[in-house]
């Protein structure tokens, strides 16, 4: 049988386009244009899942992007939602959540055992006894979830999208279009969203039977469509708000970030089901999902239904169903007042009965359970919410078009910060106070009746272009709310059964809300909690509203003393491969890059840069660790180079520029000597140690300062703010990209240097500590005489572009010697064997000089430099750590870390921060943080090891290599 | 994502600028008692409310006093250090 009718005006499928798919192995005809629910309800299948918790059979409900429970899976996505997604020839679908198929699923024994899992039943229960936890946990993980995650997903990128515009509109409704068109008018230029195919809302499906509805949305869209200021996305749905009106768009191909001056939000409503028993029967369906199944797609819902109603929309749905010949046996209003105008008339005209003050007691189930033979109404006390059956009645029927009020789909607004308010008059959150540029136009701002609701729109319009400095704009006015309130203050039915859902996603009944707030959950946050009420896939979409009535009946409390939660974007589920994309985290290279990669280097990565942590050439058949060891015996015994280019350089000149760097650094620069260089200590305000680095003067007002690679930025900046504190004219140029650097290592450095440079590099000419220029290679390079990794080192600074070719001739001219680069791995071991520590990694945030034995580079007698002052409460008092160097007795067993723990007299005494076994001093040697008095040379202490052994360490004075020699 | 006003560069997004802590006016360090200095460096007022800060305009290099309701996270005006009468 089919419940296709004959062809409609405005139908959204195309009749010419026929298509099959597959549905849990059955074959479907349908027609493109069809949303996979409307294609099988036109083909009578009515089960299309099963609910999540009790595997109870479901149909249709909302029809608007909230059917959780028709929900498919075409075994490559999951969790399809067949009440949205259009259907496509030859798909293959099967329903999420069954064992063994939709309609003898084997898990729908779990309703008949429903009476024992109350809401809450695994908070309580198969704790007892432990022995047997593992087993309920794993039924419990195999019944949670829906759909089964494909990990063979494909890896789809999807780019994202930028867009700016004056105005967002979000919702292509009544208000929504006029709102659009008023800005547009004013010149703005305007985003318009829907997440509909076709854009129109509720005028698309809401006719009640009206054919000038038809010719309204015609002549709205054709204005929106043809307007040159209006770009139309639909099929696309606003995901979120963030701060200054950042909006991402989702669509299927990706997301896009709107950037707007002002957003309207028109949203529009979500519709609420009325609450009774077996409202979730296959066949039960809001009023507007049948609506929208008979205008959109020439669906009948069913083939002889009831209107059950608590407002005047079920007048409006029983209108536009009579008019497409769906047999509607009677409008059960549970209000005793009946509609407004002429609604009633028109519906008693269609030969419709309608039964005030009546309720559905309770729906009548096909005798598979997966269906609606008939209904019991009766009488309905509103003020007690329960039928009286005494007068009850039994009605025939397949189906019921359900209709109880609305709930604003305002997320956006609460994202934006917009307090709402409770409006008695539609009984329904409207905005109450919204932030600047956002605005809220139709029935999410309370304005349903369609001449106001374009007439808000127009004003939200207007307001949005006054807002964005078009005052010329005449402000519009709009009436409050009259008559019949939209939606119900209580449209609940009492039953002692229950089963009468309020939750579709979680099967949560009226009962489950009452039990929570027995045992105390009566706050709408822990009530949300304990029931899971708006945690499934709709995240309440249907059921909040209703979860806030109850509550409020509960406690005795006006609705908007309940509140209401949060929805925090995005607003509706979005697939992971939206979000995630491509990385664009920069990296920098330095300019001899890829010959360190050619050279077999493994990279790592050091701040913003790239770096060789150490190099293991192809062909040669060694460890990380050996690799780092010969890199370090290479610079003992003859040379070796390691890419320095990543060290933050910095030049520093003009009147103030000795001045300048006096006040920034702890030492003293208005003494040295051009051509000299003196480390540059940099601490905070608190006297702690930032950064050390090395000052050159290259002429009276001119210094080229270099700082740890980690450090060039923030130092940089600082400089800079410092200038501009202090008001001092100086210029600072930052060189860290464009000049490289290496250091070239070892005993054997001098003697491959001069094979490239004229420089006098003897000591007498050219002392430790000193600074020249010269030709290198060729090219002019900035030299210096450094002690860091090695006695013997040279530090040559050239423009980058020059990087590359004086780092190959220095290789070259090394091979003889053998000469091998070296990365940061075997950088950290040579410093430590020189006995130098690392600013930040042997030291914290907490150190100052006094702990680091850094008392020589601080110069207390200047008038002033950054951390002084707080040096000066330092000093006078005792020191609480002292970082010191030690060597590992040779006799441990196990090898401590970095970071473990110094213990004295069972006390943590302090801990360690640099440890590594030393080829070339062969003994394990490292720095550490201990108590002052345990600070002295040839003191024992205990490090206490990740297995909690206590290892010996002695403390050493001077640097490690003299070991060796001793 | 927030915009910000650099006073030099005009409305641009705040991943181009970095935080740089409340602004305060530094006690003379030559005068002032250990407490005042330790209260300068070490106490921050928690409390929500309107802030100077400053903030870094990292593309050009530019360091700017913006002053910020932290409880609204509303900017009300950004200005050059020592340009606050001109703002």
């Amino acid at each position: 049988m089919t419940l296709r009718i004959a062809e409609q005006e405005n139908e959204w499928i195309n009749r010419d386009m026929p298509l099959t798919f597959e549905y849990e192995g059955q074959q479907i005809e349908a027609y493109e244009g069809d949303t996979i629910s409307s294609a099988l309800w036109a083909a009578d299948i009515k089960v299309l899942g099963r609910s999540f918790k009790y595997h109870r059979a479901r149909g249709l409900l909302s029809f608007a992007n909230h059917d959780v429970n028709a929900l498919m899976t075409d075994g490559q996505d999951t969790n399809i939602r067949a009440d949205v997604i259009p259907v496509t020839h030859g798909m293959q679908l099967t329903a999420v959540n069954t064992d063994g198929g939709v309609l003898k699923d084997k898990g729908r024994y779990i309703d008949k055992i429903s009476a024992f899992l109350p809401v809450g039943f695994y908070y309580k229960t198969f704790h007892k006894p432990k022995w047997m936890f593992p087993f309920w946990e794993d039924k419990i993980r195999k019944a949670a979830g829906l759909g089964k995650v494909n990990f063979n997903y494909p890896r789809i990128t999807r780019a994202k999208r930028y867009a700016h515009c004056d105005v967002l509109v979000v919702g292509a409704g009544a208000s929504g279009l006029s709102a659009a068109l008023e800005a547009a008018d004013a010149g703005s230029q305007v985003i318009l969203v829907d997440e509909n195919r076709k854009i129109g809302g509720s005028l698309t499906y809401d006719m009640a039977a009206d054919v000038n509805t038809g010719s309204l949305l015609k002549q709205l869209t054709e204005n929106v469509l043809n307007h040159p200021n209006i770009r139309v996305i639909a099929d696309a749905y606003a995901g979120g708000y963030y701060t200054d009106h950042l909006v991402p768009i989702v669509e299927k191909r990706g997301i896009t970030k709107v950037r707007a001056g002002s957003i309207i939000v028109a949203s529009g409503v979500f519709e609420q089901p009325p609450v009774f028993r077996y409202n979730d029967l296959p066949g039960v369906m809001l009023s507007s999902a049948a609506q929208r199944l008979v205008n959109r797609y020439s669906v009948k819902p069913f083939t002889k239904g009831i209107v059950v109603t608590a407002n005047d929309y079920g007048y409006r749905a029983a209108l536009d169903l009579a008019a497409a010949n769906v047999e509607i046996v009677a409008v059960i209003d549970m209000r005793q007042t009946g509609a407004d105008g002429d609604l009633t008339a028109k519906v008693k005209q269609a030969g419709i009965a309608v039964h005030l003050g009546s309720c559905i007691y309770e729906v009548v189930p096909t005798s598979d359970k997966m269906g609606v033979s008939a209904v019991v109404v009766c009488a309905y006390d509103e003020a007690t919410a329960e039928a009286d059956l005494h007068q009850q009645v039994v009605l025939h029927c397949d189906g019921v078009a359900m209709s109880a009020g609305w709930a604003p789909a305002a997320a956006l607004l609460y994202q934006a910060g917009t307090q709402m308010r409770y409006d008695e008059a539609v009984q329904q959150f409207v905005p109450n106070q919204l932030p600047d540029g956002v605005f809220a136009a139709g029935k999410v701002n309370g304005i349903f009746e369609l001449e106001q609701r374009m007439l808000d729109g127009k004003r939200a319009g207007a307001e949005a272009s006054r807002y964005l400095g078009k005052t010329t704009v005449s402000p519009v006015e709009v009436t409050a709310h009259r008559g019949n309130s939209p939606s119900h203050p209580y449209p609940i039915v009492n039953h002692p059964k229950a089963k009468n859902f309020v939750d579709f996603d979680e099967d949560i009944q009226v009962k489950d809300f009452i039990n929570a707030a027995k045992e105390g959950f009566d706050n709408i946050e822990l009530m949300k909690r304990f029931t899971t009420v708006g945690m499934g896939p709709s995240q309440g979409k249907h059921s909040n509203m209703n979860a806030i009535r109850i509550l409020a009946r509960i406690r005795d409390l006006p609705v908007e003393k309940i509140g209401s939660t949060t929805a925090r974007p995005f607003f509706h589920p979005t697939p992971i491969g939206h979000l995630g994309g491509r990385g664009f985290h920069p990296h920098r290279l330095t300019a001899m890059h890829e010959w360190h990669v050619k050279e077999g280097a493994v990279m790592m990565e050091a701040g913003v840069w790239m770096r060789p942590a150490y190099y293991l050439p192809a062909g040669v058949k060694i460890s990380n660790q050996q690799a780092v060891q010969q890199e370090a015996l290479a610079v003992r015994k003859s040379a070796g180079m390691i890419d320095g280019s990543t060290l933050g350089k910095i030049e520093v000149f003009g009147k103030d520029a000795a001045a300048f760097l006096e006040r920034f650094y702890t030492g003293k620069f208005a003494s040295q000597k051009v051509g000299n260089s003196r480390i540059a200590m940099l601490l905070d305000e608190a006297g702690v140690i930032v950064d050390d680095g090395v000052a050159v003067r290259l002429d009276q007002d001119k210094f080229y300062v270099s700082t740890n690679s980690s450090n060039a930025a923030t130092v940089y900046r600082e400089m800079q703010r410092n200038l501009q504190l202090w008001g001092m004219q100086v210029t600072l140029v930052n060189l860290t990209g464009v000049m490289s650097a290496m250091t070239l290592a070892g005993p054997s450095s001098r003697s491959i240097l001069s094979e490239v440079t004229e420089l006098d590099l003897l000591d007498e000419a050219f002392p430790q500590g000193a600074y020249r220029e010269a030709l290198v290679a060729g090219v002019k390079a900035r030299v210096m005489r450094v002690a860091f990794v090695s006695d013997l080192a040279f530090e040559i600074h050239v423009p980058s572009s020059a990087g590359l070719h004086v780092w190959q001739k220095i290789m070259d001219a090394g091979k003889t010697y053998g000469i091998r680069p070296f990365g940061t791995d075997a950088q950290r071991l040579l410093r430590l064997e020189m006995g130098h520590h690392l600013i930040s990694h042997d030291t914290d945030g907490l150190t100052n000089p006094f702990e680091a034995h850094a008392d020589s580079l601080v110069a207390m007698d200047k008038p002033f430099f950054i951390g002084q002052r707080s040096l000066k409460i330092l000093q006078k008092k005792p020191l609480k750590k002292k970082l010191v160097r030690f060597v590992l007795d040779t006799n441990f067993s196990e090898m401590p870390k970095e970071c473990n723990l110094v213990i004295e007299n069972g006390e943590i005494a302090g801990r360690v921060t640099s440890i590594s076994f030393s080829e070339y001093v062969n003994r394990v040697i490292g720095f550490a943080f201990v108590l002052p008095e345990q600070a002295k040379a040839g003191n024992q202490f205990a490090i206490r090891t990740d297995s909690g052994r206590m290892e010996m360490a002695e403390v050493v004075e001077d640097a490690f290599l003299s070991l060796s020699q001793g | 994502m927030k915009l910000l006003q650099c006073p030099v560069n005009g409305i641009r997004p705040v991943s181009e600028f970095t935080y740089g802590g409340e602004y305060r006016e530094m006690p003379d360090a030559d005068t002032c008692s250990d407490k005042e200095w330790a209260t300068y460096v070490h106490h921050r007022h928690g409390a929500p409310g309107l802030k100077k800060e400053w903030w870094y305009h990292g593309p050009s290099g530019t360091w700017f006093i913006a002053e910020r309701n932290t409880l609204t996270d509303k900017v009300s005006r950004t200005y050059l250090y020592g340009q606050e009468n001109k703002a």
